[in-house]
């Protein structure tokens, strides 16, 4: 009994030290869930295109990549992270105590956010003021003082008298969700800036301007509907009168089921995304851990190929997965950044 | 007051003794009553059951049933040396890289010789799968004198094309155009007049990884991958889920220790799984600093979650085994051990099997345990061993849902009409065992 004991234990300390020293043959990714339908299709033909193995992806969300990705250097940690935002200065902070110190930042292109219904119901011009006033918590008082009170809305048509009579009614992520974050930065926020006195607090009380511009409503109006995308749409196509919020590539793969509506005067097109005119899109982004590149095999070649003018260039793959990709200069400053491993700093 | 009790009453007061027979007579109907209601609600919720599973299954099945086939297109390609641009077609160096890729486009060229212009043409190149290059290279690499020929192949058609035809009535009308334009359907329309597009089983689907690409992504590496996760918790969790059981019945004195381990066995097989994805990302990876994404370190997290559920059947099914069996061979003269080993535990074995089987079936539908532990990812290559990084069914099912891909759809739903297929067999394979190996006294 004692003997075998002990023959279990040698064997489970053999195990893990075997765990420990072996080498990882395949680069580890982690991150937004966002960025992963791009990332896989750049790993999955980098895997098929050279005698590298394709590189595992996990869809972690950009908060979670970050932690897994700032906790150390070493083969047991992930050597990319996808976000589709840019690092904050705590993560960084983070990945600097915890020996992560070269880190390289490479911006990959942009996702258009869409707020949509179902293509049966008329389409929605919308601006981002009227989004504000529809989804935030406290809105400026309706008498035009300059005060805050609990969103009163409860129809389109109290919000902007030109929109149609229907209960405001909007499906989208919940807090955990990147595309959550910026839609509050880009669309509420757009539009609470729309109001110059609480533009004017931005420089005298910066927490209580985020709070005021970036706080979604909890009475009702505001529906959480979860991260999958696909279940927004499936809902908008059996509820005509609803909005919903989703990533572009879901507007571009469901044509048929829902529409775009229009910001600020802008239908969510490719083209309108790409020159920057639709106003409610944000940056994708990867990190890369620099210490990894030349012990993991294949680093070098995977950065080449997802910056290669075929991946996300204006014709790349990726760009007919739905990703928008940079301008020109823009894409030649990444690609060389990338080539000389330009250190992040912050 | 109703007029049975009235007349109860009535009866009463006029200060005769009603009979027994007379009181259940006249309550009989209303008893009758009652029955048929009572039963009647148990039928109620057996339909409302049935109807939710008819339901989901129509739902299933009417979504998935198309991913089972897949959209192929015709093309007449040239196989030249030159056209695949080699020089010697005995070198596999050679054979490997060659532009295969190249000559499918040359031959949608030929066969659409109108296109001009950089964009169109690569809207007319999009009209194959990305992947078509690697079905005819295998192709070629199979059968190298095909070389030199011009031959009709037929590759795996785009998705978009896949969803387009698949959704196409006879004379053309009602179909999916999604993302194509005028044109593109034109040249499809074209190739169907021709008979150069036909739907396959789609072999795919159960002999490749994932994939981004709709019409390349397979379910193998997932049901491999869970395969080798089962087979981890099963070599694990039964042989510790029925040491502990059989220790417990046959061997721990009844005392409050006892008591409180049985307490907290029953509490575990209770605990949300999520938590047990917790503890092995503690213990295992951080710990242990196995890696994340094997096989190996999810059938240990899936092993601590069903070991209760073994543990309880066990003990069940060695308390069914009569004491007049025990007490027999121990008054012959066997020992403790030799009475467990040749008398209880293969009396108790086919209440043990169901438990562990169903214990089994539990884990292969599991997926929050495994999100801990890295198992929700992208893996494209089918894993080898249990140290290889792999996902599971459920979690595939979980990540095709979320693709933006309209075909992804129909794949979820037949990758869950897959999980579902062995859901079903591993439980009427506990059904049969049970009926099969039972022995009632």
């Amino acid at each position: 009994m004692k003997k075998t004991l002990m023959i279990a234990t040698v064997a489970a300390t053999a195990m893990s030290a075997q765990f420990a020293t072996a080498a990882r043959d395949y680069i580890s990714i982690v991150g937004s869930s966002t960025v992963y339908p791009f990332a896989t299709v750049v790993a999955e033909r980098f895997g098929k295109s050279t005698n590298y193995k394709t590189p595992k992806i996990e869809s972690t969300g950009s908060g979670g990549g970050m932690k897994l990705f700032c906790q150390g250097v070493g083969i047991s940690h992930p050597d990319i992270t996808n976000a589709s935002r840019r690092i904050k200065s705590s993560e960084f902070k983070m990945c600097q105590e915890n020996g992560v110190k070269g880190i390289v930042e490479v911006l990959i292109g942009y996702d258009g956010i869409v707020i949509g219904n179902s293509s049966k119901a008329k389409q929605m011009k919308l601006t981002r003021k009227d989004i504000f006033l529809a989804l935030a918590k406290q809105v400026p008082n309706p008498n035009g003082s300059e005060t805050l009170v609990d969103n009163p809305y409860k129809t389109w048509k109290d919000v902007n008298p030109a929109l149609p009579n229907t209960k405001i009614e909007v499906l989208g992520p919940p807090p955990t969700s990147g595309t959550r974050d910026a839609f509050q930065e880009l669309a509420l926020e757009g539009g609470c800036k729309k109001f110059d006195w609480i533009k004017a607090m931005k420089k005298k009380d910066k927490k209580q301007y985020k709070k005021i511009c970036r706080t979604v409503r909890e009475d009702g109006p505001y529906i959480e509907a979860g991260e999958n995308d696909n279940l927004i749409v499936q809902k908008l196509n059996a509820n005509k009168k609803a909005l919903g919020i989703f990533g572009f590539s879901f507007l571009d793969q469901n044509a048929d089921k829902i529409q775009g509506s229009m910001v600020d005067g802008k239908n969510p097109t490719f083209e309108s995304i790409a020159e920057g005119s639709y106003p409610v899109s944000r940056p994708l982004y990867f990190y890369v851990k620099k210490d990894h590149v030349g012990t993991i095999p294949g680093m070098k070649e995977y950065l080449a190929e997802f910056t290669s003018e075929k991946a996300f260039g204006e014709e790349g793959y990726l760009s007919e997965k739905g990703m928008i990709p940079l301008g020109t200069p823009e894409r030649a400053k990444v690609a060389s950044d990338v080539k000389t491993l330009k250190n992040l700093a912050m | 007051m109703n007029k049975d009790q009235e007349q109860i009453m009535t009866t009463e007061t006029s200060g005769q003794k009603p009979n027994t027979i007379d009181l259940v007579n006249k309550n009989l109907a209303k008893r009758y009553r009652a029955e048929k209601r009572f039963r009647f609600y148990g039928l109620a919720s057996i339909a409302f059951g049935v109807l939710c599973l008819v339901f989901l299954f129509t739902d299933i099945i009417g979504k998935g049933h198309s991913a089972f086939l897949q959209t192929y297109v015709k093309l007449n390609v040239d196989l030249s040396a030159e056209a695949l641009d080699i020089s010697d077609i005995n070198d596999p160096n050679q054979l490997a890289g060659a532009n295969y890729q190249g000559v499918l486009k040359a031959a949608l060229r030929e066969r659409f010789p109108e296109v001009s212009g950089r964009r169109t043409k690569r809207k007319l190149y999009g009209t194959v799968s990305n992947g078509a290059g690697f079905e005819v290279r295998q192709m070629v690499e199979a059968d190298p004198s095909l070389i030199g020929q011009k031959i009709d192949v037929w590759v795996h058609a785009d998705d978009d094309i896949d969803t387009y035809y698949k959704s196409r009535a006879a004379d053309g009308s009602g179909a999916y155009t999604g993302r194509m334009s005028e044109q593109q359907i034109g040249w499809i329309e074209a190739l169907i007049a021709d008979g150069a597009i036909e739907k396959r089983f789609n072999t795919t689907f159960f002999n490749a990884g994932d994939s981004r690409e709709p019409e390349q992504a397979g379910i193998r590496g997932a049901i491999v991958g869970s395969l080798l996760t089962l087979l981890v918790t099963l070599a694990l969790s039964f042989p510790i889920g029925v040491a502990a059981a059989v220790y417990l019945e046959e061997y721990a004195k009844k005392n409050k220790f006892t008591e409180f381990i049985e307490v907290n066995i029953n509490n575990l097989a209770a605990v949300p799984s999520i938590i047990f994805g917790l503890l092995g990302l503690a213990i295992f990876i951080n710990f242990f600093e196995m890696p994340r994404s094997i096989p190996l370190v999810g059938g240990f997290v899936l092993t601590l979650m069903t070991l209760p559920t073994i543990i309880i059947s066990s003990r069940a099914a060695i308390k069914a085994v009569p004491p007049s069996i025990r007490e027999a061979a121990l008054g012959i003269g066997a020992s403790k051990m030799q009475v467990i080993l040749h008398h209880v535990l293969p009396l108790a074995m086919p209440g043990m099997l169901t438990g562990a089987i169903i214990g089994m079936a539990q884990a292969l539908g599991e997926t929050a345990p495994l999100l801990m532990i890295g198992m929700v990812a992208f893996i494209v290559d089918v894993p080898g061993g249990i140290a290889d990084p792999a996902t599971v069914l459920p979690v595939q099912i979980f990540l095709w849902s979320d693709s933006p891909e309209r075909a992804f759809v129909e794949r979820t739903s037949a990758a869950i009409m897959v999980l579902l297929a062995f859901l079903i067999t591993m439980n009427a394979l506990a059904v049969w065992l049970r009926k099969r190996l039972e022995r009632r006294w």
